[in-house]
């Protein structure tokens, strides 16, 4: 059949989107601008709170989708406004005409870099949130492999809560994934001491609670509250975090062998400029604007132009293919009263 | 020499110097000490803490920070009440584990 449908971004979200339209029997079209599909979760190792393999959800997806129209190494160069529709030109040459569009643009990783003071880039015991999972993934990382780790810290809240940053949002989901990393370096590293600096945990999701007292009671996680003020690094090249213990109301400070820093997700500029095309605008948070934040999180206010995932802020996995789902159902609902 | 003054000293928990060997025995005995999320439920119950300072939460963290003897200080305004074992949400038998402390404490003294 049918109406062209246009998805932009082949994370999770597109991915999800395009497989309830292929069941509806619409046979979509899905642009990703790198080379391969499942966006960051591609590229992260075990996703709570199952601990299922990241690689296997994205595998699943794949297989599901296989009927779809998949550009990879894409872009969208230009889309023009038509009576009941738009012209999608695409950095490939190939130019769409469809009815709809689905923005599922996903997010950015904060640039650890721009917290200077804790010291990514700058001292070599300092690691991102995305960097761990590489090294789970791959095993290979200098700043852990050859290196005794006894210590280790998780920073939280880097570069979310931080409204200096350009970026006053919960970033969501990093506490609990600070604590699942916690837990997976204790796994590594039985006899290390492993702290994570928090201002407070926003434990909301499925389980979660119960991953909190499970670091506690049986990976022993020292959890410090109170937001890291600075990372210095002393002769032997370890790293020195200075806090204040707030639970105490005294300073504290460790030295550590490897620090972690949960970097939070910050709106895609890109999908910015993309969504610009469309005439969909950000919200005050920098994400993608909704027609509404509680009953229309997928429409927005460009006729044919839907939203889904971490487009419009941060989200869950689950969360994030729940709204594809219902995407797919509001684009379907859209193309039909179109006839 | 003596200079008549002196340089403070610093408040600043060093963690690296923490000894965590109080702290371990009394989760040897007591594991649930590990549970407590610092809610402050058990102070806000506390009979004694408003008179003697006592608060099961700040003994918990005394100890985990390496303050032992302000843990004992605080010990021993607790007249074993109990409440606080009523209030607390994870469920931890605080009352148990305030005897037990004592007894540890008590250990260190033979």
């Amino acid at each position: 059949m049918k109406d062209n449908i246009v998805i932009i971004g082949g994370g999770i979200a597109g991915m999800e989107a395009a497989h309830q339209l292929l069941l509806l029997g619409y046979k979509p079209i899905l642009v990703e601008k790198s080379d391969h599909l499942g966006g960051h979760v591609a590229d992260w190792h075990k996703l709570f709170p199952d601990m299922s393999p990241a690689k296997d959800a994205v595998r699943d997806l794949e297989e599901k989708i296989k009927e779809a129209n998949i550009f990879l190494e894409t872009e969208v160069s230009f889309i023009n406004r038509l009576k009941n529709g738009y012209n999608v030109m695409f950095t490939n040459g190939v130019n769409v005409i469809c009815k709809a569009i689905l923005l599922a643009t996903g997010f950015n990783l904060f640039e650890a870099s721009r917290k200077e003071e804790y010291g990514y880039g700058i001292y070599n015991q300092v690691m991102t949130n995305s960097d761990l999972e590489r090294w789970f993934n791959t095993g290979d990382d200098k700043r852990i492999n050859g290196k005794e780790i006894k210590k280790v810290g998780f920073v939280h809240c880097v570069g979310s809560r931080d409204v200096k940053a350009g970026n006053p949002q919960c970033s969501k989901v990093c506490c609990i994934t600070a604590i699942k990393q916690a837990m997976e370096v204790k796994e590594f590293f039985p006899d290390a001491e492993v702290y994570c600096f928090y201002m407070d945990l926003r434990l909301f999701g499925k389980k979660y609670e119960d991953f909190y007292i499970k670091a506690q009671m049986e990976s022993g996680v020292h959890f410090i509250r109170g937001r890291v003020s600075e990372v210095s690094e002393n002769i032997e090249g370890k790293v020195i975090v200075k806090t204040e213990d707030t639970l105490s109301g005294k300073p504290a400070k460790v030295t550590l062998d490897l620090l972690v820093l949960m970097s939070g997700i910050v709106c895609n500029k890109q999908a910015v400029d993309t969504a610009s095309l469309v005439q969909v605008k950000t919200d005050s948070d920098g994400f993608l604007k909704s027609k509404d934040n509680i009953l229309n999180i997928i429409e927005t206010d460009s006729k044919g132009v839907f939203l889904a995932g971490t487009a419009t802020g941060p989200k869950t996995v689950p969360e994030t293919v729940a709204e594809a789902r219902a995407a797919a159902l509001a684009i379907h609902n859209y193309l039909v009263t179109l006839k | 020499m003596d200079f008549g003054f002196s340089i403070s000293p610093s408040s600043t928990i060093n963690l690296d110097k923490v000894d965590f060997t109080l702290y371990d025995r009394l989760c040897e005995i007591e594991p649930d000490a590990k549970k407590c999320m610092a809610c402050g439920s058990c102070s806000a119950t506390c009979t004694a803490g408003p008179w003697t300072g006592m608060s099961v939460r700040k003994v918990i963290l005394g100890i985990q920070r390496g303050k032992e003897s302000e843990a004992e200080k605080m010990l021993k305004g607790c007249m074993l009440c109990g409440k606080c074992t009523m209030v607390c949400p994870r469920g931890i038998n605080t009352r148990h584990l305030i005897l037990s402390l004592c007894r540890i404490y008590g250990e260190g003294e033979r």
